[in-house]
């Protein structure tokens, strides 16, 4: 058979966005994935699962608690978890199935198994079956991430469990602690409190969403805790014991010793790039410390033809950042002009309300010296949110004190992953605050408390004293 | 060119659409931010102009396509150098309409109120756009003062844009007026400026010239002027305060040895510098003769950049325009500038009486990093007295 032009290992975001990318440009394109549905870990147990949970406990705590303050009379309301299973599998299930009928039409060869590199130049992949060799000019790896382990409390699937088994517990856990308090954590955590789960987050950090900015993250940290989720941070877990059959997990805050029983653990510390048997010695194909593979400024390995893409090389873990290596690869690898703004890429917690932020923190480029100016703004101000019971939290844009130009934003509000878009595109094109705030929003949307923010960074806010 | 000029202005065409040119003919008058030089044909054959006359362009930017002959189709000659991709916009500032919208509106509001012409501007957004940052930068050097109480004319108007009845007009500065601009500013912030005057009577020399001048004329085919007596009386004083003809390099202080002296001409493009070289080794007439050839290529326009640099000092005169007193501002790295003034009769005491004197106002401003108070009023004595007596400057006094 002849060689193809790219072989893509891994079918997450990044691996079928470079595949497709590939295809487009008329290149031979396998694509090979261990799982027997395409979409990765972000389709068939990450990001679209735990939306799907997100969404339907965000129903069921409206028509629980809010229903009734807008006139709407209902029974009782409880969960109903198989139902609810039931629709996460089947919005999985249209994902993946529509992945797979894009690369049937882009004649992407898919291959199921779990490839290894023979040589520079062929892989070997074993799947259900049987095991063939696969040669390419090009491969790409892009093989993601796994959740990480804490060495002394392995996953175990019942009492200690990671991310994966987090989308898929058969009953609401009477409790739960989250050993974690980054994006997973949270957006889990917040799930099965929701569904009436005891829920307590524990963080290493003195704060949750450590990449956000300190006011964001204690106005957040306030409304999770009014949702019922107890937040402990600076606790480093130690261990667990069990008390009896109830298992205890156990961490220290300054040398003082805390408890905390839980029926189920999550540990959600964070991925590890999944570079293990892979083959990648006999491929020439180096990792740095942190076992991400060493890739230049082009995504391409030390091995001539194989490159390296999303959550496996150095950088934010993010599904969207994937997808942007993936096409730019593909892109280079067809000899074109690949383009990625690493420095812009968007980062949401997808919890009620939402978290967002792109670029530098005000807390940043405090710490960095970095003249800025700050414009903020209060949903509690905007007319959208308060017709929608949506005033919680506030937009900040952060301009260069001279140039005016956007250096980042950080949002926290309903929806703020759908509003935080419009800053990126603003900072795409070199946008200023002022060029925010000279563009026109729909009234009433959220995304004017957005225009609003940029208007404030120049003290020019109009619906703000 | 010179390594530091990136555009020009295309002031105007000598040919339009549709001639005949030949090659070497001159085609148009390229006004950058040192000089004015012209573009010449690089073939013959009927021209097509790409670039309206007043319109900025980029060195290496195509500005008109010769085609040659007829029948056999050599390929267009293109000129000047480096072809433009065939997609990039047409840089010539449009009317008002062409395509705002691609403007952010920061960038548009500041376009109204600054009068940059954000087409002038040098994007750094995505895709070379203009954001309001490069707007900003683009404005400070217009809308900083100058401070420059040198008169220097106003370039010509290279496209103003004036509305019936409108109080104010806007016309982009040329390089020319906006480098005058910065050097001007930059010596202002760079140095530690301080002037001392003085004044000097013109009696012996105005005698001598009287005395002499027919003689002069007559052997040398130009006037003896008073600038010739100013240069060779810097020299004499340079070389009695060796500290005048220093400049700064970084942590560095050089000390020339070379009297290279800079005189400044007015022409109708702006203020000239253009350097007359080993004044020390020149007679008179010698010159006389050079800042007469260099005043002329400079209001012809066709000084190069190598007549304007290097000097070590530099002699202004605003008496010609009547200037009674002024302080300059000195031409960078130079450490001072020597400013002569109007001659006018003036009552003075000589001797115990009171007689009438052409007197002239001496001003020396200078870089007091470099020059202490006391080196420059010696200096400026020095000047006043080799012209008060003009035969130390005979006797190398």
């Amino acid at each position: 058979m002849d060689p193809y032009d790219v072989a893509v290992i891994g079918a997450g975001p990044g691996g079928y966005v470079c595949a497709f990318r590939a295809a487009q440009l008329g290149l031979k394109v396998a694509l090979i994935d261990k799982r027997p549905t395409l979409g990765g870990t972000c389709l068939n147990v990450g990001c679209i699962p735990s939306k799907a949970l997100l969404y339907s406990s965000e129903q069921l705590v409206f028509a629980r608690d809010h229903a009734a303050s807008h006139g709407i009379r209902t029974g009782p309301v409880s969960p109903d978890i198989d139902t609810l299973l039931k629709r996460k599998d089947a919005v999985v299930a249209r994902l993946v199935g529509g992945v797979a009928t894009l690369a049937k039409a882009r004649k992407v060869a898919v291959y199921q198994g779990e490839a290894e590199f023979a040589s520079p130049a062929a892989l070997t992949v074993k799947g259900p079956g049987g095991t063939v060799s696969i040669s390419a000019k090009n491969f790409v790896i892009a093989t993601g991430s796994a959740p990480m382990e804490l060495p002394f409390m392995k996953f175990d699937g019942g009492t200690v469990v990671s991310s994966d088994h987090a989308i898929a517990f058969e009953r609401v856990p009477s409790s739960l602690v989250v050993v974690g308090g980054g994006a997973i954590g949270v957006e889990l955590g917040s799930v099965w409190a929701r569904l009436g789960s005891d829920v307590t987050i524990v963080e290493f950090l003195p704060k949750i969403v450590a990449g956000f900015d300190d006011d964001i993250v204690r106005t957040f940290s306030r409304l999770l805790q009014k949702q019922g989720i107890k937040i402990e941070t600076g606790a480093k877990v130690t261990g667990m014991r069990t008390d009896g059959a109830r298992p205890v997990l156990l961490a220290d805050r300054d040398g003082k010793s805390l408890e905390f029983p839980a029926e189920k653990v999550l540990v959600a510390v964070g991925r590890r790039p999944y570079t293990d048997g892979l083959g990648l010695d006999r491929a020439g194909v180096t990792l740095d410390e942190k076992k991400r593979v060493i890739v230049d400024g082009h995504l391409r390995t030390r091995a001539p033809g194989i490159w390296a893409i999303g959550d496996v090389v150095a950088g934010p873990m993010l599904a969207h950042k994937a997808e942007e290596d993936g096409a730019a690869a593909a892109e280079w690898i067809a000899g074109k002009a690949g383009h990625i703004d690493w420095g812009l890429v968007p980062s949401v917690v997808y919890t009620e309300p939402e978290v967002a932020s792109v670029g530098l923190g005000e807390d940043a480029a405090k710490a960095g010296a970095i003249a800025v100016n700050v414009g903020r703004f209060n949903f509690a101000a905007n007319g959208r949110a308060i017709a929608n019971d949506s005033t919680d939290g506030f937009a900040k844009i952060v301009a260069d004190s001279r140039t005016d130009r956007i250096l980042g934003a950080q949002i926290l509000g309903r929806g703020a992953g759908e509003l935080i878009a419009e800053v990126v595109t603003h900072m795409v094109y070199g946008g200023s605050a002022e060029d925010l705030g000279r563009t026109i929003h729909a009234h009433p949307t959220m995304s004017e408390a957005i225009k609003e923010a940029g208007l404030a960074v120049s003290k020019s806010a109009i619906h703000a004293i | 060119m010179g390594e530091s000029i990136s555009t020009g202005i295309l002031a105007k065409w000598h040919v339009k659409s549709g001639d005949s040119v030949k090659r070497d003919q001159p085609l148009f008058e390229l006004e950058t931010d040192k000089i004015t030089s012209e573009g010449n044909a690089e073939a013959s054959g009927v021209i097509t102009l790409k670039v309206e006359a007043g319109a900025e362009v980029k060195i290496g930017q195509v500005v008109a396509s010769i085609e040659e002959g007829a029948g056999t189709s050599p390929p267009a000659e293109e000129k000047p150098a480096a072809p433009k991709p065939a997609s990039a916009p047409d840089p010539a500032p449009q009317p008002k309409e062409a395509a705002p919208a691609a403007r952010s509106p920061a960038v548009r509001r500041l376009a109204e109120e600054t009068g940059v012409d954000p087409a002038a501007v040098a994007g750094t957004g995505k895709g070379g756009r203009v954001t309001k940052g490069d707007m900003i930068s683009a404005a400070e050097p217009a809308t900083r003062p100058t401070g420059a109480p040198t008169p220097t004319p106003a370039p010509p108007a290279a496209a103003a844009v004036a509305q019936p009845g409108a109080r104010q007009t806007r016309k982009k500065l040329t390089p020319l007026r906006q480098r005058i601009a910065e050097r001007l500013v930059s010596a202002q912030h760079d140095a530690a400026l301080l002037t001392t005057f003085n004044e000097v009577d013109m009696s012996a020399v105005m005698e001598l010239r009287k005395k002499y001048q027919e003689d002069f004329v007559k052997r040398n085919g130009l006037k003896l002027g008073f600038m010739s007596f100013f240069v060779k009386a810097v020299v004499q004083a340079l070389r009695e305060v060796p500290s005048i003809n220093t400049q700064i390099e970084g942590d560095m202080l050089v000390q020339n040895h070379f009297y290279d002296i800079g005189v400044a001409v007015s022409t109708e493009k702006g203020l000239m510098v253009p350097v007359i070289r080993n004044c020390d080794a020149l007679g008179m007439a010698g010159i006389e003769k050079a800042i007469t050839d260099a005043a002329g290529r400079a209001r012809e326009g066709k000084i190069t950049l190598a007549d304007l640099e290097g000097g070590v000092f530099t002699i202004t005169n605003g008496g010609t325009f009547g200037s009674l007193l002024s302080t300059p501002i000195i031409n960078p790295p130079q450490s001072a500038i020597l400013g002569m003034h109007a001659i006018n009769d003036r009552p003075v005491a000589i001797g115990g009486q009171v007689v009438i004197r052409p007197m002239m106002y001496l001003a020396l401003t200078y870089d007091h990093r470099l020059v202490d108070g006391r080196e420059a009023v010696t200096f400026l004595v020095k000047v006043k007295q080799e012209i008060e007596d003009p035969s130390r400057l005979l006797l190398g006094l």
